[in-house]
């Protein structure tokens, strides 16, 4: 069975987009050749910056013939029946088979597919891919009318069988297949012809041309290792940046620079974010300080002088560059040891989006929600306060407005400088985490209540003017923000209603924006209409006085009217808001294992905007069903289920009032009905609060024995201690969101799991 | 090429190397254009000859001004007034890329000693409506060039495709005769009887417009001269295209299209004037757009700018 060997050469193909154009390429082949018909042992994609490369192993030589029947109308049917199943099989009438079909004649048409080469197949595969790849930006050039993500020079299409290979014929837009292509830009020496993939391997890499971007890496890596390590320092590692380094190289050739000494006093993340972004250089650290004193940087070829000006020339450029961020660092310095001022005016005339007004705006609404916090996750309100109001300063620096990623961390240095609180400067850096599923939460207090106000405020503010995230579309992030919430809460045991919090907030929010919009309207129709304000102000002739106590008058008027509608608003968002919580929160436990009717259970409880509860609930749910109590449960329950449907059905009377013990018979069954009781009056006091018997009223007839029954069993497990053990709660002692009183204690959790939350019971 | 054995001593012989090269690949070399510019790319020769279908190639030197960029001439590295060295041809040739390595090592960049690298950079013009995709090219770490396949220019799809190679020759210079302030450079050879320095030049000429950009340009008169350039822009293309004088067929595109590059540079101006808000920007830079795409229709009715 044959080999096919494809490689498409081109102009240099920008390295974020190779890796997905090699499996693309694989993918979208291979998928062809076995639509139609072929089969094949192996494929393997590669990409360098100047082509993508398919190799098959063992392809079928040629389809089998297909041979196709379909049944067509009946002999009597109409003719459009027949003239459309002709059209649809692309056969003749005379053409047909008619067959006995139970009572009716019946067409049938019979299509026979030949085989075919794999050639022919292969190189209509081809071209199928190549006019339709899947390029982010694809683009024309010369005279032709071809795209591809740049110009596509060469085509090599070769079919390995005992016999040698052949070329596979094929042509696109004048590019004619053939059995050659060329090394390195600079290192290789002209076109030369192969035999195989091993011998295209080998060839290319004796023309400098490292096929497989994985070799490519793991050559930069070890390389940039050894050569630090020589030094007594060791490499800041990076996997993007040495995937995108791997994609710019044919040949990667490691070299190792020196930082200037003036440099070395700029903060590491500094240098670090400069030489990456600018240059694309690795930091190399010493291990003992802390400290980046190098630079790896990877070149595409074996200069004739080791590379001697390469460096030097990189050196040169770097030293512009940290020039620049020496600049920036100083000066902002200076600002930040003169208490940062100026930058906080500077973000009064930072639009954060139009309707939402400035950073300076909505950094005072988010330190008002930061103090709300503050106490329910056990920060200082006046430091969480403190901290919202330097946080996003240094989006107002020099290096953040050179290095936008920096926004944060520089943040911290800059309130350390300004001899701001430890706990502060922290919480500089750390409120904008997590930011993507794997990042770190932040857990110091502070951070977590400017972390959670800053997040919460962007969903509020947002969901206040109606810009919620669509379909695919999310272009302010709301989802990550509010899995962020979801990560603090969760991380950090905060306990309490996210229902109330959003609610107060979104009240807040939307009377802001009522405000707003009013004075605008008012001031709007002052400065357009002079006489229509003063008609309605009811001052024909102008008194300055009385204008003034009237206007405020209107506007206080319309002030409240705008107010109260806000409040309408609010009611309706809030409950929407939360459910794109529950949304984000379900995905959440699902990555967890969660099973989904475990999730959708616990949502449908009462208390279900307590996130932290919530899932407690869940994990133990699952963890208690998964058990042999659980099975026994939920087959009990079932049972008693079906019983009383029967039975309702039956006696035509409904049972969901609840059994009277007065109609008992025997002795057993009036102890059954102590004993419930008994229980019953335990529990009560953990659930009624919750209308835990709500949520299974919709149960009919049922719904009083298995409460009870479900109850006692609880309860027993409870006193026992037989249920298992839910997972340990992430923080040791949760925190209360919003303050519930007394009733907080237990009161929303399911019996199954009061006892196992030694941090749930009453006195928390 | 005999020339690269020797490395170039000075500015201007790195810019008569490039002239010798593209004339000797059949480029024509034309002069600078008489307007103040942003780019080599507003040059007609660019914008206009990219579009329609007839062949062209050209090589020019563009005096280029930046006015926010401006340093008063300490900045080892910014101008507000610097060269670009540009190549256009259309359509793009397919072996371009070998071309422009040629032309680097003319002026003394061997490739077998320095690590030159094409690195994924798209450029677009929102004021000319122009895209296309390329790369800028690195030589040892350092952008030395924009290597661009225009696709769209004033709204128009560029069929058949121009390769667009630009080289900011200040930084190309610095590196290539190892200097580190660009007002330290060599301007003619060292050598010379009258040896001049960049900053011998240009050093005045970059504090006094730093001066004028920043705070001496009457903004009231930029305004009034930008709504100027924009009335006369569509007046001139209003025209009908017959002219009774002559009798003759004329669409005054490039007339048009003087006016479109002054609204341009008007623009710019203000903007270091700092009088244009993050939002009246985009709306300035809206018209600019529209005039260039009304040019470009217009080219398009011309001899020179029509299908073959």
């Amino acid at each position: 069975m044959p080999d096919l060997l494809i490689e498409l050469f081109s102009e240099e193909i920008p390295a974020r987009m190779q890796g997905k154009a090699a499996s693309d390429f694989k993918k979208l082949v291979t998928d062809g050749l076995v639509e139609a018909g072929l089969t094949y042992a192996s494929a393997g994609a590669f990409s360098t910056p100047r082509r993508l490369v398919l190799s098959v192993e063992e392809l079928t030589a040629e389809s089998k013939p297909v041979r196709e029947e379909r049944k067509g109308p009946r002999t009597d049917a109409p003719a459009a029946a027949l003239e459309g199943f002709l059209r649809s099989t692309g056969l003749t009438k005379e053409q047909l088979e008619v067959r006995d079909d139970k009572k009716a004649q019946v067409y049938f048409a019979v299509v026979e597919k030949p085989g075919r080469k794999a050639e022919e197949i292969v190189a209509e595969v081809l071209e199928g891919v190549i006019r339709n790849f899947p390029w982010p930006k694809s683009m024309r050039w010369g005279a032709g009318s071809l795209r591809w993500v740049r110009p596509l020079q060469s085509v090599l299409c070769l079919m390995v069988d005992e016999a040698g290979a052949r070329v596979v014929p094929f042509e696109i837009d004048g590019i004619v297949a053939g059995n050659t292509t060329e090394g390195h830009r600079f290192m290789g020496a002209g076109r030369f012809a192969v035999t195989s993939f091993e011998d295209y391997r080998v060839k290319l890499a004796r023309a400098k041309v490292m096929l497989d971007a994985s070799e490519r890496e793991a050559q930069i890596w070890q390389e940039a290792t050894n050569m630090a390590f020589a030094a007594g320092l060791e490499v800041v590692e990076d996997r993007g940046l040495l995937a995108e380094v791997a994609g710019l190289v044919e040949w990667p050739v490691v070299l190792m620079g020196t930082i200037g000494e003036e440099f070395l006093g700029l903060p590491p993340e500094v240098l670090q974010t400069s030489m990456k972004e600018h240059q694309k250089f690795f930091s190399v650290r010493n291990p003992k300080t802390g400290r980046i004193e190098r630079f790896i940087t990877v070149a595409n070829i074996e200069a004739a002088d080791g590379g001697a000006a390469i460096l030097k020339g990189n050196q040169k450029v770097l030293a512009a560059r940290l020039s620049d961020a020496r600049f920036f660092w100083e000066n902002d310095l200076r600002v930040a040891k003169g208490g940062m001022g100026e930058w906080a005016e500077g973000l009064r005339s930072v639009t954060f989006h139009n309707k939402l007004g400035s950073q300076a705006e909505r950094i005072d609404r988010i330190a008002a929600l930061a103090r709300e916090i503050a106490p329910l996750v056990g920060a200082d309100a006046a430091l969480a306060e403190q901290a919202t109001r330097v946080a996003k300063l240094d989006l107002r620096s020099g290096m953040v407005g050179e290095f936008a990623e920096l926004q944060g961390v520089m943040g911290r240095y800059y309130a350390l400088a300004a001899g701001m609180p430890a706990a502060v400067a922290d919480a500089c850096r750390d409120h904008y985490s997590p930011l993507g599923p794997s990042d770190a939460v932040p857990v110091e207090p502070v951070s977590v209540a400017v972390a959670l106000a800053d997040k919460i405020d962007t969903l509020t503010g947002f969901w206040a003017i109606d810009e919620k995230p669509t379909g695919s579309k999310d272009p302010f992030a709301l989802r990550r923000a509010a899995l962020g919430v979801i990560r603090l809460v969760l991380v950090n045991g905060v306990r309490g209603s996210l229902g109330e919090l959003l609610l107060n907030k979104l009240m807040a929010d939307l009377q802001g924006l009522a405000v707003w919009a009013t004075k605008d309207r008012v001031v709007q129709q002052f400065k357009t209409d002079f006489e229509g304000l003063m008609r309605y102000l009811g001052a024909i002739e102008f008194d300055a006085k009385k204008f003034a106590s009237r206007f405020d008058e209107i506007l206080t008027g319309e002030l409240e009217a705008s107010a109260r509608e806000a409040l309408m608003k609010a009611a309706k968002f809030a409950p929407d808001l939360l459910a794109f919580f529950h949304d984000r929160l379900k995905v959440f436990l699902r990555d967890q294992g969660i099973r989904h009717d475990v999730i959708d259970a616990c949502l449908a409880m009462p208390g279900n905007d307590d996130l932290t509860l919530l899932v407690k609930r869940a994990q133990a749910l699952q963890s208690f069903l998964s058990s042999d109590d659980g099975t026994n449960l939920l087959q009990g329950f079932k049972r008693a289920n079906n019983i009383l449907t029967q039975a309702e059905a039956k006696d035509g009377v409904e049972y969901s009032f609840g059994a009277d013990p007065k109609f008992a018979e025997s002795d057993e069954e009036r102890a059954l009905f102590n004993a419930l009781d008994v229980a019953e009056q335990a529990i009560a006091p953990r659930h009624e609060g919750r209308g835990f018997r709500r949520r299974h009223g919709g149960h009919g007839a049922a719904s009083c024995p298995h409460r009870r029954l479900l109850h006692r069993r609880a309860d027993q497990h409870r006193q026992s201690g037989r249920a298992p053990q839910p997972p340990e709660p992430a923080a040791p002692h949760p925190r209360h969101l919003c303050g519930r009183g007394g009733s907080e204690a237990g009161g929303g959790v399911s019996p199954f799991i009061s006892a196992q939350i030694p941090h749930g019971g009453p006195g928390v | 090429m005999a020339e690269s054995a020797t490395l170039p001593r000075s500015f201007q012989e790195i810019i008569l190397r490039l002239q010798s090269y593209w004339a000797s690949k059949g480029c024509a070399v034309l002069q600078p254009y008489d307007m103040e510019v942003g780019a080599g790319t507003f040059h007609p020769a660019t914008t206009l000859r990219s579009l329609g279908t007839k062949p062209w190639a050209a090589a020019y030197v563009q005096p280029s001004r930046r006015p926010t960029d401006g340093r008063y001439g300490e900045n080892p590295n910014r101008l507000q007034h610097y060269y670009q060295y540009q190549v256009i041809i259309k359509p793009s040739p397919p072996d371009l890329q070998d071309l422009y390595l040629g032309s680097l090592r003319a002026i003394g960049l061997d490739p077998m000693v320095h690590d030159i690298r094409f690195v994924e950079d798209d450029w677009e013009s929102p004021t000319l409506g122009a895209w296309g995709l390329g790369w800028e090219v690195w030589c040892d770490g350092m952008e030395v060039s924009q290597f661009t396949y225009f696709q769209q220019v004033g709204g128009h799809d560029c069929r058949p495709v121009s390769g667009e190679l630009t080289y900011g020759l200040e930084r190309l210079a610095m590196y290539v005769l190892g200097i580190d302030h660009v007002m330290t450079m060599p301007f003619n050879d060292p050598a010379s009887p009258i040896p001049l320095t960049y900053g011998d030049i240009f050093r005045q000429t970059e504090e006094e417009y730093s001066r004028h950009n920043f705070d001496g340009a009457t903004t009231e008169m930029l305004f009034q001269h930008f709504k100027d350039a924009e009335a006369e822009c569509e007046k001139l293309l209003s025209f009908d295209a017959d002219d009774p004088k002559s009798g003759k067929r004329i669409v005054m595109a490039h007339p048009a299209y003087d006016q479109c590059i002054k609204a341009s540079h008007l623009f710019n101006l203000l903007d270091a004037r700092g009088v244009i808000s993050v939002t009246e920007r985009q709306a300035y830079i809206g018209r600019v757009r529209a005039l260039a795409k009304k040019c470009a229709d217009a080219f398009r009715q011309t001899e020179a700018g029509a299908d073959a």
